[in-house]
């Protein structure tokens, strides 16, 4: 199938392209931008006028709840959901059931996702088997199954010496370590930052030293190893500001936020919401500026969703007692949208904390929109703004503290490898 | 995303009784108020009003509490309620069924109003949030969140004997960090204009930012009792009293305990307040318990008045 | 519409009271306006018996229709009830409800031996089978208007006429 995407705003971070320009897509890829390649005969052209055309976003946290946990979601539903979403290509956590610390495991979800023909799925291994943080997996079976990188999810981590010997093995082989850094011992049972709201509310506590301790151990084991980390879902100014510091030294580092803590504090917890429960939890205003500014001056590399739809009753519970976790890959585009305007950061380089830089993390050739390469683009209307209600959601997870919010970003048209995959 | 006080409807009208955060002095008053009117029912011959005669009203507690569940159901039986206990936390939820089956089930036997107890933060918010609209729910205590009436018949007693909120020095003694009846004293203090409120307790058993309540920070039982004029303790829970939060008993009560020379250093006239059931020996002495400055039993009867005040309260006002 | 002078009807209502007065009444006033006339019967009629005050509040049969009163007053009632000769005291009987309210409180309080009652005014509209022993005006006034006692800093008494649609 031959498309012509014509008079749409073309953003290509990564190639610094910000114009109104055509593109030409033929046999899955992108054939040609700018002037038509000579006798194309395009078999649809879609018409952008108004509209932006962006790479595929790429998001790092999409849980897509199979194998094991298809009561909150299937595969269907929150491959669906991602297209919807613009997002063609996801990392998926292991904190399946069982986790992914299995070949056989791995390759079934690859299959089953590419007979869906929609985002491209890239597995996050476990790094210790059954995500216990006791023995390592088989890294290198599990990569030659599809597992590009690994990780413990929002499990605990590893014993210290656990975890080194963990690093050790992935570098052998170049994998990177994506670790959520929460000192268990610290976290215990709290659900709630450690302030004055959960102070209010009489809510169990996760003290920001959960976090800052947890990187400092990650970061000095990652000096000491030389292991490239990816540290997922930070969530305090402190943190934040040691990963800094990590960075300017030269480490191998780089991080992630989530649309949740870009744009909430624990203050909208309010009176026990529990769409709010979540982990890392929402901390104060002060930290979330810090991310903010944070993701502005790259110290932070990158947005996710953090995507985990949850069954609708495991939210009606007291705050504590509900699941943890947010319905939320619908909501990347139209977050990064609401914090670039506000922030008034141009859209190219908003989109590359969407696109390009996750691409990089994740080691994978995607999220750009050069000549040759897979055409997987997004097509939004940055100037619709649309309500977020159940209905409107393709995800089977309704819970989002957005929920009833008017958001920016339309999604019109999403296209993985040439194959129009989505269409409002 | 903050919502406007679940307790109140769109006029300002008390539909529920979840927290006193939030609830205007106006609505405390009354509720006091109205209970000053049921002390005297409760010291009559006949100590049965009518009021809300055919009213169904559900203890539903979630976590059992002998003595707090039987105010209530006095309460309610002196207004002529019916009451139905119901010990949820070895039925129903045993067998799988969720908070809000559990709530929807009893409102299906057309329930008036819930009294609620629950272990966790929230719970109340919860039930609330998911009752039909007629349906009127009562904290009875929520995890470490919130105590109302508790809290409300702690006022109602300090204004017996002190008369006025506005030129009072009040200390909260004990474990404000697991304390739901702290919070709702700190809010209703603080509601009702008094001046100093002032929380005593090692570090270990204050919550964060505490101070961002309205209460000043005591370490110290010397300083923090000076010119003290209500002294409101807290109950040491048994599995905090070993371990992380504290040494041992013995330690605490040395530093912490309110024995006759520590009460010295407060008022002459203060009072000694406990929402019991007091460790006698832990966090306070026999001899302060029993003795003339306690208001401890006068808190029990009052607790009763000031129960019926808010059930009366919240079954008058329709949606 | 001209009203009568409160002070007046009050005075014929209190010679009414006195010329029984060998019964030897216990006084019990309904709030608010009845308290105020228990007062001044009390004093006026030498009764050395202290005189009781009741707010009907809890024993009203309207609570599910319009709720707890705002301001509930509490009920004192200093002397035995049981086998008392009780003079109920209202400023202003209409239906009969507010009295049936009373009784019925007066009876949690013990069995009395009699209650009777006294009202300032008498306008009728009557719902329960509920008639005053001692009245001291009767009128006849719009079913739509609402009489009202009120007392002034100096103690006097005056009506005053209102809409009912209005707020009080």
């Amino acid at each position: 199938m031959k498309i012509h995407i014509k008079n749409g705003r073309l953003i290509d971070p990564k190639n610094g392209i910000d114009a109104v320009q055509d593109i030409f897509i033929a046999k899955g890829k992108i054939v040609a931008i700018g002037a038509a390649p000579s006798e194309f005969q395009a078999s649809r052209v879609i018409d952008a006028q108004g509209l932006v055309v962006c790479p595929g976003l790429v998001d790092l946290s999409v849980r897509l709840r199979e194998p094991g946990l298809e009561y909150m979601a299937t595969l269907e539903s929150e491959m669906a959901a991602a297209v919807a979403g613009g997002v063609t290509s996801i990392a998926c956590p292991p904190d399946t059931d069982p986790p992914l610390d299995e070949p056989g495991l791995v390759e079934m979800l690859k299959h089953r996702a590419k007979n869906l023909n929609q985002a491209h799925v890239y597995p996050i291994g476990a790094l210790t088997q059954g995500l216990k943080g006791e023995r390592l997996t088989e890294m290198a079976e599990l990569n030659d199954a599809g597992c590009v990188v690994f990780g413990q999810s929002d499990g605990l981590l590893p014993n210290l010496r656990v975890l080194m010997q963990a690093m050790r093995y992935a570098s052998t082989f170049g994998f990177s370590v994506w670790l959520r850094p929460q000192e268990i011992t610290l976290t215990g049972d709290g659900v709630a930052h450690d302030g004055e709201v959960a102070t209010r509310l009489g809510l169990l506590t996760v003290p920001v030293c959960a976090e800052t301790i947890a990187i400092a151990n990650i970061v000095l084991l990652a000096k000491e190893i030389g292991v490239s980390v990816h540290l997922c879902r930070i969530s305090s100014a402190e943190g934040l500001a040691m990963i800094r510091v990590a960075k300017q030294q030269g480490l191998p580092i780089t991080c992630d936020v989530t649309i949740n803590h870009l744009h909430l504090s624990d203050m909208d917890i309010g009176f026990f919401d529990s769409n709010c429960h979540l982990m890392p939890p929402l901390r104060g205003f002060s930290d979330r500026d810090a991310l903010r500014h944070g993701l502005l001056d790259g110290t932070v590399d990158a947005i996710c969703s953090d995507h985990a739809p949850v069954d609708e009753d495991a939210k009606l519970l007291p705050f504590a007692q509900s699941d943890v976790g947010a319905t939320g890959v619908e909501l990347l585009l139209p977050l990064t949208l609401k914090w670039a305007a506000e922030m008034r950061l141009p859209l190219l380089k908003a989109l590359a904390r969407i696109t390009t830089e996750p691409a990089r993390i994740l080691g994978i050739d995607a999220g750009h929109l050069s000549v040759g390469s897979a055409a997987d683009i997004c097509i939004f209307d940055p100037d619709h703004y649309w309500k977020v209600t159940p209905a409107a959601i393709q995800s089977q997870g309704k819970n989002t503290p957005f929920m009833g919010m008017e958001l920016p970003g339309g999604v019109k048209y999403t296209l993985v490898n040439g194959h129009i995959v989505y269409e409002h | 995303m903050i919502n406007r006080n679940p307790q109140l409807d769109e006029h300002g009208t008390l539909q529920h009784l979840l927290t006193t955060e939030g609830l205007p002095a106006s609505v405390l008053l009354h509720i006091l108020d109205t209970a000053e009117s049921f002390v005297g029912v409760t010291e009559r011959d006949v100590k049965k009003i009518p009021l809300l005669r055919g009213k169904s009203i559900f203890n539903l507690f979630f976590e059992p509490s002998t003595r707090t569940r039987t105010t209530f159901e006095i309460a309610a039986k002196r207004l002529s309620a019916d009451v139905f206990n119901l010990n949820i936390a070895v039925s129903a939820q045993s067998k799988g069924e969720t908070l809000l089956d559990t709530v929807n089930n009893l409102s299906a036997m057309n329930a008036d109003m819930f009294v609620v107890r629950h272990s966790q933060s929230g719970a109340a918010h919860l039930i609330a949030k998911h009752v039909q609209p007629d349906i009127h729910v009562i904290n009875a205590g929520d995890g470490s969140h919130a105590h109302p009436t508790q809290a409300l018949l702690d006022m109602f007693t300090i204004r017996r004997y002190k008369r006025d909120f506005r030129n009072l020095r009040v200390a909260i003694i004990g474990d404000i960090l697991h304390s739901r009846v702290a919070r709702s004293q700190i809010h209703a203090l603080t509601t009702l204009g008094v001046p100093e409120v002032r929380v005593i307790a090692p570090k270990t058993l204050l919550p964060k930012m505490v101070e961002r309540l309205g209460v000043h920070v005591y370490h110290d039982m010397a300083k923090g009792l000076k010119d003290i004029d209500v002294l409101m303790m807290l109950r040491l829970q048994n599995e905090r009293m070993k371990g992380a939060n504290l040494p041992s008993p013995e330690e605490y009560f040395k530093y912490y305990g309110l024995t006759p020379e520590k009460l010295a250093l407060a008022r002459r006239d203060a009072i000694v307040m406990h929402p019991g059931p007091m460790n006698r020996g832990v966090e306070i002495d026999s001899e302060v318990a029993d003795g003339k400055q306690s208001v401890i039993l006068p808190q029990v009867t009052f607790g009763i008045a000031v129960r019926m005040a808010v059930m009366s309260i919240l079954a008058g006002n329709q949606v | 519409m001209p009203l009568p002078d409160a002070e007046a009807v009050f005075e014929s209502l209190a010679k009414k009271i006195q010329a029984d007065a060998d019964r030897n009444f216990a006084l019990v006033g309904i709030h608010t306006g009845g308290v105020w006339l228990a007062e001044r019967l009390h004093r006026e009629l030498g009764i050395k018996q202290p005189f009781g005050t009741l707010d009907v509040a809890f024993y009203r049969d309207d609570f599910d229709k319009i709720g707890l009163h705002p301001q509930v007053k509490p009920s004192e009632i200093p002397f035995a009830v049981e086998d008392a000769h009780i003079l109920l005291v209202d400023d202003v009987l209409q239906t009969g409800r507010t009295i049936r309210a009373a009784i019925n409180e007066l009876f949690d309080y013990g069995r009395p031996a009699s209650i009777s009652l006294a009202a300032l005014v008498d306008r009728g509209g009557r719902e329960l089978p509920i008639a005053a022993q001692y009245t001291g005006i009767t009128l006849e006034l719009p079913a739509d208007k609402m009489l009202e006692l009120k007392r002034g800093k100096n103690g006097k008494l005056s009506f005053h006429l209102y809409d009912k649609s209005l707020p009080e």
